[in-house]
């Protein structure tokens, strides 16, 4: 088990957002945490890293809890994919060895130069290396903020939203990149997703959440068009197509 | 695309090889404009004679007087302090990811300027003397440069005080740095409306940014606190990269934001406090200094920081050199030429676009 979270409890000042959150998740996996906007998804997230303290409830990786270890501890551990990513004056090299951050002593080393050169070819962006981020386009930034998560080898993937504002070319591409890195590189991931059928499609598992609680949670086979009813209020049909679970709408 | 082994990274190490070498020819320019900056004034030294001089190998016990006693400390308060203001503009400009962010924008300057009026009003600090060449001085400058560093530190400490109560965001800093730099202009007006002649001389002059000021151990102390901060922010470089890329990427890469974002503020604010404090208002180095470096070697804080301070040497000698010649034998305090010679200098490089 690479994350096992517990009884997970977060508060904004006096207003309750998460309660008894509850889950697990295995090597290879990736979860997709679904609910309409403002429903605590990507605040889920950042408890998970503890950019956000719950105020309860353990979160283990590796049987070691997050939320006793340093902020560079966890970020050894866990790569963090925000939704929007500033862009300061950075090549894609240098925004991509960033994430080797946590594991700098005073030099950046040969090793890590290295390792983000192969993380460059791993995601195909070869050709933007030298190019400065400012300039590059919605869907190459998202695969730089995920390729400086990677550099920080870590054992799970956070991304938030990864797909949202990106045309439907890039959302297959970044959610193939993650699944490909997810079955080979012994990684998992989480990530907070509003397109049903492209989490349908990309995730093993998956988590409903409703006012604060965890509404639903299983695989695909799991999912009813109840439980998204009653997440959405919207009612659903799913048919098979090709072996890919639909999500239409009925209204 | 194919590509062998290594050769991205041998593409990026010629990259950063390029900014290195940017930098190194800003230190060579600046040594040059060094002996070149002592060997220019009312008095003409030959750049030659001024080595010599500087390496103990002094012909005229004169000119070696003039170099020792005026023109050292002088050319070396304008490196020190260029230095100082400009990185302090750079990590603030980082941490309040606002490019507007300045020892100036801030109200740091004005609240020193402010400190020093009412130094010169309330504690009598401010007097007249005729000199041959200095109309004014002041009569007490420890006192004015004490309650001028007072003032700054106070302003710091409510930007702080402001931005921890209202929660640490880049915008409030620079909102209520902001209204304290309007709030302190208004206040040095009022007490120029009640100045007297004397005073007022007393605190126009003290608001004119000078190099000329700094005895030798006013400058080792500014060097001190200048050179204390620059390891400071060099440190936290990485830092500073992290955040450039937002606040909850920074996070994610176990950079604890507030923490740096508060402890960047105060030493940045400090070194600003300092060296306004001792030499008066330098405008526009902590502004525009750094822009001119990211302009031409990036934002990547690893070069950017020495870069800046480079550049910030550079732009405050070149400005007292020039402040020197151009009306000798007078000389004209030297914030009145950093605009002059910056402004346009960063107009060029924008609308050139020089980037790497």
């Amino acid at each position: 088990m690479i994350l096992e979270v517990n009884g997970v409890e977060f508060q904004y000042r006096s207003k309750e957002v998460l309660r008894d959150i509850k889950f697990h998740l295995k090597k290879n996996e990736i979860l997709a945490i679904l609910g309409p906007n403002g429903v605590g998804k990507t605040t889920l997230l950042k408890c998970m890293n503890a950019i956000l303290k719950p105020k309860s409830g353990t979160i283990l990786i590796e049987d070691q809890d997050v939320l006793k270890l340093e902020q560079i501890e966890i970020a050894r551990r866990l790569g963090y994919v925000p939704q929007r990513c500033e862009c300061a004056r950075l090549t894609a090299f240098d925004a991509i060895l960033l994430g080797r951050m946590p594991h700098i002593k005073w030099k950046i080393t040969t090793e890590d130069v290295m390792l983000v050169e192969a993380i460059l070819k791993k995601l195909h962006l070869e050709e933007f290396a030298l190019r400065y981020i400012d300039e590059l386009s919605g869907g190459e930034l998202q695969k730089i903020g995920i390729a400086r998560a990677l550099a920080q080898n870590p054992r799970l993937l956070l991304l938030d939203e990864p797909t949202s504002s990106l045309d439907l070319k890039n959302q297959i591409d970044i959610l193939e990149i993650v699944r490909e890195i997810v079955k080979r590189d012994n990684v998992s991931a989480i990530m907070t997703m509003h397109d049903l059928n492209m989490a349908f499609r990309y995730s093993d598992k998956f988590l409903f959440l409703k006012n604060g609680a965890i509404f639903a949670a299983g695989s695909i086979g799991e999912i009813t068009p109840g439980i998204i009813e009653e997440v959405y209020g919207v009612p659903v049909t799913i048919q098979n197509y090709m072996d890919i679970a639909v999500v239409i709408p009925t209204l | 695309m194919n590509r062998s082994e290594g050769e991205i990274a041998r593409r990026y190490k010629e990259h950063t090889d390029r900014k290195t070498t940017y930098i190194l020819s800003g230190i060579v320019l600046l040594c040059v404009m060094l002996v070149m900056s002592i060997s220019v004034g009312a008095a003409d030294i030959p750049p030659l004679e001024v080595i010599k001089t500087l390496i103990g190998h002094s012909i005229s016990d004169r000119w070696g007087s003039i170099i020792w006693n005026i023109r050292l400390p002088q050319v070396l308060t304008a490196i020190v302090a260029g230095a100082g203001l400009s990185v302090a503009g750079v990590v603030m400009q980082s941490i309040l990811r606002n490019p507007l962010a300045s020892p100036f924008t801030l109200g740091i300057s004005n609240a020193a300027a402010f400190g020093a009026a009412f130094s010169v009003m309330v504690l009598g600090t401010g007097s007249t003397h005729t000199l041959v060449g200095d109309a004014v001085t002041i009569s007490n400058p420890y006192v004015t440069t004490a309650v001028a560093f007072v003032f700054s530190l106070l302003v710091t400490a409510i930007i702080l005080a402001f931005s921890r109560y209202r929660g640490v965001t880049p915008e409030v800093m620079i909102l209520v740095g902001v209204a304290m730099s309007s709030l302190f202009t208004a206040g040095t007006m009022f007490l120029q409306y009640f100045a007297d002649d004397t005073q007022l001389a007393s605190i126009v002059f003290w608001s004119f940014g000078d190099v000329s000021r700094a005895s030798w151990e006013e400058l080792a102390f500014i060097t001190v606190v200048v050179v204390v901060s620059i390891i400071y922010f060099t440190l936290n470089r990485w830092k500073y990269n992290a955040i450039d890329a937002g606040d909850e990427t920074a996070k994610g890469l176990g950079v604890n934001v507030e923490q740096v974002r508060l402890r960047g503020m105060m030493a940045a604010s400090i070194v600003t406090a300092v060296i306004v404090a001792f030499l008066g208002v330098i405008g526009f180095i902590g502004l525009i200094c750094p822009h001119m470096t990211r302009r031409i070697i990036g934002d990547d804080h690893r070069f950017l920081i020495t870069g800046s301070i480079v550049m910030g040497s550079l732009l405050l000698l070149c400005a007292d050199t020039a402040a020197r010649v151009i009306i000798q034998p007078y000389q004209l305090p030297v914030a009145v030429l950093t605009s002059f010679l910056g402004a346009p200098t960063f107009i060029y490089l924008i609308l050139k676009g020089r980037r790497m």
